[in-house]
């Protein structure tokens, strides 16, 4: 067991961050400014990466010094490219969609001028007296910043920031306490695992602590497959040492030596970001032998796991990490007693682990008064879907959907009309507004039939349809099953059947109760989480919009107009606009064609319905409509 | 899709490769593999026989785990790879219209490869730039907001970018 000399430690800590602090300054001089682009994968895929070069050429050109960093997502994922600037004299000001062309003008005119650039600028981080903060918008009051704290603001790439700002404080405490100790801190702060499922941390760590056996593991799952969601990756991305730090706290807390960090092989950045902030923990002897001078070793590796989402199951998990297919097992026993090569071996979720260097620093009755009393501290949300603000978000447990959706996601673009919200991803539900004033935590969302899952909420509005909804998620769990139980294996294939038939208008009314049954079928005979979860879409949809499947059914009508088979494009005849050849020209398979009027007309058994023309139609003349059912098109005997 | 015996010889040299930058059981499997793919781009039949004996594991198992996982590819890889997202906000964004549309201009569907080689098609269920939905990745370049005529436009690119090569051979 661990005996560490209490007093070391702190005094190995005590060196590297005063280290840390020298190092960081270097970059945070006071004297250059600093331009922080974010550069993780969401900001790349918006052009950051170009928008950084634009920065460092055009300072190049101006004969200008200025500390050009890369930093990781700060969440608001609709205003990127990101930019933070912090200029000496001035609080650090945020900018959003900074094209390259944006980024000149700002080296020209406010690193080099005084021109702070109100007309880009999405407001000051800070409270101060010259620039508008950003916190004055609404959503800020509804935030509350725990784990995506340094989100955003520090460069992943250095350590040195990440202990600048109280990093590694947490691990060099914990490993002053006994392991005991640790997990009843992690207890007494009511944490619960993030991965989706809530189970109590600490407990788990207590009986991985307590199982027999020399050799332990520590997992972390980042294999974070839910369609929709994106929080474990910009949490790796943009502040790894958070989730080693953590991983390292719970090694030493259930007595392990050896970790992996399993993470989707969709993400690439992530692997490569904490494979290099495994490198520097290393070297500062923070992960290691004896670190922090301690008798406690930890070393961890990063594993890439190869696209299957039954992975993110834990006994999956693991017998991927074993090199088998990754299929679930029956628990018990738990993985915390007979996991991995059939050790005990403590796995939690990205989340969970960031938590822990948090809770160790500020007490666990710090994190237990955020939230509610059955779900302490906060929940992380990817935005995403028709939702105004798109991105990262972190709340107190207990904040309404409805406050997250309209004040926090700034509501429906487009004025269109909020219709449901899908949260938990294929094991959650679609929930209607009626269920918008239910607060966010593990156990109301569960009553209600979708799930805390792992954070993916996708907002959809009127244009959006229930049946299809259910239909993706279904197509996409009866894929990712691995085939292991029957019920998942045949019952969620004859489910997808049946809602294939009702997509296409070839559904039958008996077809509803023959989802429900399958449904509780499906649920109860199978091993893991993704079969038992599977029909939660399904089940929400029948329960809360069951007009949209008899629409299908009975009328062969798709009421959102989305489902392909059961519409058409049509040119309504006086409204075409004469001289215009929009979407002549545009039809990606030359389905339209004048007609002796010169009015345009659709080949319907051209159209593939790919919605081209519609948005080439111009606004003033609005010719083009979808119809459903498809006999709606009235009957035309034009010749070309 | 037929090999070259030249194409052959490189594939037992680079899974070697692989194989000797691993250690020698199963646990190592999925790694090795994904070596193997990183070098080929793909894993071929050859492959999984060489892996199977270095690692003394039956090839029915190497193919168990080849086939489960959806990262790992049975054909050879295009000159560039195209990877249409269809996570939840793609879908409902017209994500399904995306893949239509490069089915329709490539002829191909997910998991193949044009005959000339030139580009490979597949689906991801997810690459978590929801916000930017529908999303196409081409090669490592992740484009937003793909419409049909955005596909015809990234073709054309590629199609130049070819013409311009061509030229300066």
């Amino acid at each position: 067991m661990t005996s560490t000399v209490p007093a070391d430690v702190a005094s190995a800590y005590e060196r590297i961050r005063r280290d840390a602090l020298s190092r960081s300054e270097e970059a945070w001089d006071g004297k250059r400014p600093v331009i922080a682009v974010g550069t993780a994968t969401c900001g790349r895929s918006a052009g950051a990466l170009d928008t950084l070069d634009a920065f460092k050429d055009e300072l190049a050109k101006q004969h200008t010094e200025a500390n050009v960093l890369e930093v990781g997502c700060m969440g608001h994922c609709y205003a990127e490219p990101l930019v933070v600037i912090s200029k000496p004299g001035y609080p650090p000001i945020a900018y959003g969609y900074v094209t390259p062309e944006i980024a000149r003008r700002l080296v020209q005119d406010y690193i080099l001028g005084d021109d702070f650039s109100p007309e880009f600028m999405l407001g000051a981080l800070e409270d101060n007296e010259l620039v508008p903060p950003i916190t004055d918008q609404p959503r800020f009051s509804y935030e509350r910043q725990i784990i995506l704290q340094n989100v955003g603001h520090i460069d992943p790439h250095d350590v040195s920031q990440y202990i600048a700002r109280g990093g590694y404080e947490a691990l060099a405490k914990a490993l002053q306490m006994e392991p005991e100790h640790v997990i009843d801190e992690v207890k007494a702060a009511g944490l619960r695992g993030r991965g989706g499922a809530g189970f109590p941390t600490g407990d788990k760590w207590a009986t991985c602590q307590a199982a027999r056996g020399r050799r332990k593991y520590v997992i972390c799952n980042a294999d974070e497959g839910d369609p929709g969601a994106f929080m474990d990756r910009a949490i790796l991305e943009s502040d790894p040492h958070s989730v080693i730090e953590g991983m390292a706290i719970a090694a030493h807390a259930v007595g392990a030596r050896r970790g992996y960090i399993y993470v989707r092989a969709e993400y690439p950045l992530a692997v490569e970001r904490v494979a290099q902030a495994l490198k520097q923990a290393r070297g500062l002897g923070l992960i290691g032998r004896h670190i922090l001078g301690s008798d406690f070793s930890f070393d961890l590796d990063v594993f890439q796991g190869s696209g299957a989402f039954v992975c993110g199951e834990e006994t999956a998990l693991i017998a991927s990490l074993e090199g088998r297919p990754g299929m679930p097992r029956h628990r018990p026993p738990f993985p915390a007693i007979d996991g991995l090569d059939h050790r005990p071996t403590a796995i939690d979720n990205v989340k969970t682990l960031a938590y822990v260097p948090r809770i160790i620093t500020q007490g666990a009755g710090w994190f237990s008064g955020i939230g509610t009393e059955e779900s302490t501290g906060t929940a992380v949300f990817a935005l995403a879907g028709k939702v105004v603000n798109t991105g990262l978000t972190e709340v107190p447990m207990g904040t309404t959907l409805r406050e997250v959706i309209f004040e926090v996601g700034g509501g429906i673009p487009k004025g269109k009309r909020f219709k449901a919200v899908q949260i938990g991803g294929p094991s959650g539900g679609c929930l209607p507004e009626s269920a918008l004033d239910l607060p966010v935590d593990f156990d109301s969302l569960r009553e209600a039939g979708a799930m805390m899952g792992s954070g993916g909420m996708v907002v959809l509005d009127e244009d959006d349809c229930m049946v299809e909804m259910a239909r993706y998620f279904l197509e996409f769990t009866q894929r990712e099953s691995c085939g292991k139980c029957t019920m998942c294996r045949l019952g969620t294939k004859e489910m997808l059947e049946i809602l294939d038939r009702i997509t296409k208008g070839q559904g039958r009314i008996e077809d509803l109760d023959t989802l429900r049954q399958l449904a509780e079928d499906v649920k109860d005979g199978s091993l893991c989480g993704l079969g038992r979860t599977s029909p939660n879409p399904v089940l929400t949809t029948l329960k809360y919009f069951p007009d949209e499947y008899e629409a299908h059914i009975k009328e062969g009508r798709c009421p959102a107009l989305m489902c392909q088979d059961l519409i058409a494009y049509y040119i309504l005849p006086d409204k075409c606009e004469r001289s215009c050849d929009a979407c002549v020209g545009t039809c990606t398979v030359e389905a339209i064609y004048s007609n002796k009027k010169r009015i345009k007309v659709i080949d319907q058994s051209k159209c593939v319905k790919c919605n081209t023309c519609m948005e080439a139609c111009p606004p003033q003349y609005n010719a083009i409509v979808k119809l459903s059912p498809p006999s709606e098109v009235p009957v035309t005997k034009d010749k070309k | 899709m037929a090999i070259t015996d030249a194409e052959r010889e490189d594939i037992h040299e680079e899974t070697k490769k692989a194989l000797r930058r691993h250690g020698r059981s199963r646990k190592h499997l999925v790694p090795v593999l994904q070596d193997v793919q990183r070098r080929l781009g793909y894993i071929p039949e050859e492959a999984m026989t060489q892996v199977a004996e270095h690692l003394g594991i039956p090839e029915m198992d190497v193919y168990g785990v080849v086939t489960f996982y959806n990262q790992f590819r049975l054909n050879p890889p295009g000159k560039h790879s195209v990877r249409v997202c269809l996570g939840t906000a793609c879908h409902m964004k017209g994500g399904y219209i995306t893949l239509d549309s490069w089915k329709r201009r490539l002829g191909i569907g997910p998991k193949e490869t044009t005959p000339d080689r030139e580009f490979d098609l597949d689906t991801v269920a997810c690459v978590g730039c929801c916000t930017m939905a529908p999303v196409t990745i081409v090669d490592e370049e992740v484009h937003g907001s793909v419409t049909p005529t955005k596909v015809d436009g990234i073709l054309l690119a590629y199609k130049l970018q070819n013409e311009k090569n061509g030229e300066m051979n």
